[in-house]
């Protein structure tokens, strides 16, 4: 049986944003996308999602305290 | 009523768990619509006085916030902690390593959880302890040098073979394997000949065959079983991810270790973010203290924003910082100037530190805002 990383609890979600996603993200937080935090090309996940350079991840943590947050990563 | 509650903080930017709480608080007393509304619009007027400002110095406040409860923090390094029997580094030792990322840290246990039909039976939860953990010939049988017809004897003690499921066979295979030599099985017992008259080979090869293991993963070196609500959960002194996951009847969904840049490797940067958070609380709640976990949240983002995972200090954040006098501030004051001045680096003076030094004001709080005046000129423009 193959493991999928992505059901590990320490894993939260992670998801790749359409090109139209992406822009419009952008626009709202009035960044650059080199601006934004990075996650790796050979990171475990990216690698098992299939994200390619440039794309932009959303990652949507969960957390007890703070509930549900939405961050994004930058594939480098 | 609830879905009027919703209705009403649908337009609000308010995190989840905040409009959970403040719907279950006007159920409570079962308000009315308008003086729900009136609630809302309060409760936003306070959670927008309570947001940190721009310009705040966050890093600051965090570093002081874990700072202090960190000098009340024990140096004593080792302690029994949790699980009985498993030794596991506490206290600011602990919080030293988390922050300095260490590749190897000096106890690394890892939890293993089992699935269903595995976690319910101790025998079955026995035979994964038997199989993960790291034996030794010498655990499974005896080890003699003859020197005087230079050869190596193994014998095998039968019980303790049965009992990691081994039988002689596989033994010979894993010997001749890593010895690279031919192995007889001479009445029971295993005979390495040493063919060159040389009594380092033979002392050398009886010190590998001491170390070698036969069956099991080479970090685990001990197992622990306990049995946690209505499941068995496996303790391990030593700890490999990567092999563990791979092991038959282990959920690996709920398998962790606290070695952090373990977790970095197999299951990525978003997972050592967590790893990072989850270990630095857990080590300043065993301590008594109470650190809001926002601040190790901020440490930890920083440490994980380069996709890489970098350590607090000279080799990682602290050393990456783009300006010569704030590095020159950190540590190693003269090394740092020196090689500045050698390779002829310029200090834009944009950050705090360096600002600080020079005795400029700060861009920091209200030192983060120009002023622009808007002049009357009297005319009509």
């Amino acid at each position: 049986m193959k493991v999928k990383l992505q059901d590990h609890i320490l894993v939260p979600k992670h998801e790749i944003l359409s090109e139209e996603e992406a822009r419009e993200l952008l626009e709202t937080l009035g960044v650059k996308e080199e601006e934004l935090p990075k996650i790796r090309v050979d990171d475990p996940i990216v690698k098992e999602l299939g994200a390619k350079r440039g794309n932009i991840i959303r990652i949507i943590r969960e957390d007890e305290l703070v509930g549900v947050s939405i961050a994004y990563r930058l594939v480098v | 009523m609830e879905e009027k509650y919703r209705k009403i903080l649908e337009d609000y930017p308010l995190p989840k768990k905040l409009k959970d709480e403040i719907v279950e608080e006007l159920k409570a007393i079962n308000a009315d619509e308008d003086f729900a509304k009136k609630v809302v619009e309060r409760c936003y007027q306070v959670y927008l006085k309570n947001l940190v400002e721009p310009g705040e110095a966050a890093g600051i406040v965090a570093a002081q916030s874990i700072g202090e409860p960190g000098t009340q923090m024990t140096m004593r390094t080792f302690h029994y902690a949790g699980v009985a029997e498993i030794n596991v580094t506490l206290g600011l030792p602990r919080l030293i390593e988390i922050l300095d990322v260490r590749k190897n840290p000096s106890t690394p246990m890892m939890t293993i959880r089992l699935l269903p039909e595995y976690a319910k039976d101790r025998e079955k939860a026995r035979a994964i302890a038997n199989r993960i953990e790291a034996t030794y010939v010498t655990d499974i049988a005896e080890i003699v040098t003859d020197l005087r017809r230079m050869r190596i004897i193994v014998k095998p003690d039968e019980k303790a073979m049965e009992k990691r499921g081994l039988d002689l066979e596989k033994v010979r295979k894993k010997i001749e394997k890593s010895l690279k030599t031919e192995v007889k099985v001479e009445n029971g017992e295993l005979v390495i000949q040493i063919d060159e008259p040389s009594y380092k080979l033979l002392t050398d090869s009886f010190e590998k065959l001491k170390r070698l293991v036969v069956s099991g993963i080479k970090e685990i070196r001990r197992v622990i079983i306990r049995k946690e609500g209505d499941e068995y959960v496996l303790y391990t002194e030593g700890s490999n991810l990567k092999r563990i996951m791979k092991e038959k009847g282990v959920d690996f969904t709920r398998t962790v270790t606290n070695n952090i840049y373990e977790i970095y490797e197999v299951l990525g940067i978003e997972a050592a973010r967590n790893a990072v958070i989850k270990e630095a609380i857990s080590t300043l709640e065993e301590q008594g203290l109470e650190v809001d976990r926002r601040h190790i949240m901020l440490v930890a983002d920083v440490m994980t924003a380069d996709g890489e995972l970098k350590q607090i200090g000279r080799h990682g954040i602290a050393g990456e910082k783009q300006s010569i006098l704030a590095r020159a501030a950190f540590e190693m004051t003269v090394n740092n100037l020196l090689d500045a001045a050698v390779r002829g680096e310029i200090d834009r003076l944009n950050g705090i530190t360096e600002n600080i030094i020079v005795g400029q004001p700060i861009k920091l709080g209200t030192g983060d805002v120009e002023l622009r005046i808007k002049l009357f000129t009297g005319g009509d423009e």
